[in-house]
């Protein structure tokens, strides 16, 4: 994997894109949104106080899914009327990445899923609970749609995320334990589905994770 | 299996948040002043004053009161608040109660809900209805839908995790009592419509509020479990009645028990047929005799006879030419030796003859009377018949040694099929009251329509 350190453009410190697909990330000093381009790397924003959130996950956090160690790179929190929810970008050792969503502690591992790119979806206005999709081998149904907004935006992420506001997010269940999200972030017309599998914590073999007063791990 | 790849890819591990997440210290209600506490850290989006029962905004630095206190009761609910456990492998906190309500026929049932807590792994709840408890979490998967028909009645079923759940009811529930902390929001009042299917000891139950549907499943537990893992002084409060997914005590027994039956009742036919085999038949007596009934003293003696072997069954066998007409025999086999007695009596009679329907006849000419258990030794027999007057008849007495006995095969018979008999009726008293709670009771009275 080609390691690219660039420096900060607003501070100078050095800043890795150490993930190849790295778009984004965040100058750790001054805490610079900074966008990747062809040659450089642009300012685009500056991250905010991070929420006081309570997920066990940080940047850094190692587990295994599917036989495969991944490490945490990036994330985006989320926030809706009911709550909130991290979706955390996870780099695998084989190159891939993919999501792992941390919503009240349940954790679910996502990926891109292109396959759905012929078929249409709703406009996230009109999608509701219900609605049913063939992916693969599977029927997902819509069980809840979200009206959320993006509250902050860590580390490395594998596109431009940094001036979102708000964004509907459907997610989608099987009578196979398996778990759907259309994505509207960037408006209807370009809807991304995510698929993957909810997962128990024990499962993932966490490490590096945080540590709360009064409890052990 | 593949081979775990350990190694993992080449990014700096750097903790953007150092240290240990410290639990919030020096929160106040701001509606009654009373100290609380936050046990879930952030996770927590409501939590209410355990003094007053305002409903506070956990996530509002100043705890903005949300809903003011509306509470008519306090309930002490059975697994305090901040009572630790190790439940299915992880150690959780009792968090948050709240009671739920329902009004079925004007009548009020509540249940609590206790949400349990792990900063890892997450949430979890206990239920208790009546000393009765489940195990519940959050489905992640979705039932399939399917439906079952009982003479004109249709119930739903979901099928999940490859069980079959039966519709069991459907209410109101409303939240009476709220107690802890949440993830969620919640207030007095609110209100879902709650549908449980049933699969003992599973409980699926469907939670709607507007067009968002959340599955949850609940296992049947014993309160003493639940008693021993939260280290709760005392025992858990007894069980009233039956509980919609209450596994059936006599569940497999019943089955279990005919199963049984059938290996004994095969042994005990074996064990028949063995005894046919080894049994002697032998003849040790036979006479003929004739009867007329004069009015005069009829007893007589037989010579004496041998009964040899072990202690074991006599057969006695009367074989008249009784034609349209009856006799009655007082017998009694007594031993020379002892002079013991054993006295009883046969009739005989047989009746035949022509009507409108045809041929007919009743009785037979034949009759046999086994005696058990005569010890062996020198025997005879005291014989007194009766017969109308001036009726006579042609007999002959025979009498065979150590032949099997019939009635002890059909007592134990008995014996084998009444304890499943019983066990099957047990469980379904226990189904009959299970689903009396439902919204489909058994129907016991034909035409009867309680719907």
């Amino acid at each position: 994997m080609a390691k690219i350190t660039v420096n900060c453009p607003n501070c100078g410190a050095p800043v890795e894109f150490s993930w190849a697909s790295s778009v984004q990330s965040t100058c750790t000093y001054c805490n610079s949104i900074l966008v990747r381009t062809d040659v450089d790397v642009t300012k685009v924003g500056e991250v905010g106080d991070l929420p006081n959130d309570a997920s066990p996950i940080q940047m850094g956090t190692e587990g295994i899914y599917k036989n495969l160690a991944f490490v945490v790179a990036g994330r985006i929190i989320y926030e809706y009327e009911n709550g909130g929810w991290n979706e955390w970008h996870i780099v695998f050792n084989d190159g891939t990445s993919g999501w792992m969503s941390d919503a009240q502690l349940e954790y679910v591992i996502s990926s891109e899923y292109k396959g759905a790119s012929g078929e249409s979806i709703p406009p996230g206005h009109s999608i509701q609970v219900g609605k049913q999709f063939h992916w693969g081998d599977q029927t997902y149904q819509v069980t809840s749609v979200t009206q959320a907004h993006y509250k902050g935006v860590e580390g490395q992420l594998p596109f431009q995320f940094w001036d979102a506001d708000d964004c509907i997010f459907a997610d989608l269940r099987t009578t196979q334990g398996r778990f759907g999200t259309i994505d509207y972030s960037d408006g209807d017309v370009k809807p991304v589905v995510y698929i993957g599998d909810a997962v128990d914590y024990n499962n993932l073999k966490l490490k590096n994770v945080r540590e709360f007063e009064g409890w052990t791990r | 299996m593949d081979q775990v790849s350990t190694a993992p890819p080449n990014i700096p591990r750097k903790n953007s948040r150092p240290g240990v997440v410290p639990k919030a210290v020096g929160l106040n209600c701001p509606g009654c002043g009373a100290p609380m506490a936050l046990r879930t850290f952030s996770n927590a989006v409501n939590v209410s004053c355990p003094n007053c029962g305002a409903i506070l905004d956990a996530t509002d630095p100043k705890f903005k009161i949300l809903q003011e206190a509306q509470r008519q009761y306090k309930i002490t609910p059975l697994l305090p608040l901040g009572t630790r456990g190790k439940w299915k492998g992880v150690t959780y906190e009792v968090v948050g109660f709240q009671e739920r309500t329902i009004t079925s026929d004007g009548v009020d049932y509540h249940w609590g809900e206790y949400l349990l807590f792990n900063p890892y792994a997450g949430y979890r709840y206990l239920t208790e209805y009546q000393g009765h408890w489940n195990d519940v979490t959050v489905c992640r998967a979705l039932p399939q839908q399917g439906k079952a028909t009982y003479g004109t009645r249709s119930k739903d079923r979901l099928i999940m995790n490859g069980r079959t759940f039966t519709q069991f009811q459907t209410a109101n529930a409303r939240t009476t009592f709220i107690l802890g902390e949440f993830p969620w929001q919640v207030r007095m009042g609110d209100k879902v419509e709650d549908c449980d299917y049933v699969s003992p000891p599973f409980m699926l139950s469907v939670e709607s509020t507007g067009d968002e549907a959340t599955y949850s499943l609940g296992e049947y537990t014993p309160g003493k479990d639940i008693w021993a893992a939260f280290g709760r002084p005392g025992s858990a409060p007894r069980a009233e009645g039956v509980f919609a997914n209450q596994p059936n005590p006599y569940g497999d027994k019943p089955k279990d028990f005919w199963n049984l039956g059938g290996y004994f009742v095969s042994a005990l036919v074996v064990l028949f047929v063995l005894s046919w085999i080894v049994s002697q038949h032998k003849d040790v007596f036979q006479e003929n005799y004739s009867y007329r009934q004069t009015g005069q003293e009829a007893s007589f003696v037989t010579p004496i006879f041998e009964l040899g072997g072990h202690t074991s069954d006599v057969d006695l066998t009367i074989n008249t030419g009784l034609d349209n007409d009856w006799a009655y025999f007082n017998l009694a086999l007594i031993n020379e030796q002892t002079g013991e007695a054993y006295d009883f009596g046969r009739e005989v009679s047989y009746y035949h003859g022509y009507d409108s329907d045809g041929s007919w006849s009743e009785g037979g000419r034949k009759d046999t009377a086994t005696l058990g258990s005569i010890p062996p030794g020198r025997y005879y027999l005291r014989v007194e018949p009766e017969m109308d007057p001036g009726h006579g008849v042609n007999y002959t007495l025979s009498i065979e040694r150590d032949v099997p006995m019939f009635s002890w095969l059909w007592l134990a018979l008995a014996a084998l099929v009444v304890p499943p008999f019983f066990l099957t009726a047990r469980g379904w008293a226990f189904e009959y009251k299970r689903w009396q709670e439902s919204d489909f009771p058994i129907v016991t009275q034909s035409g009867g329509d309680d719907d």
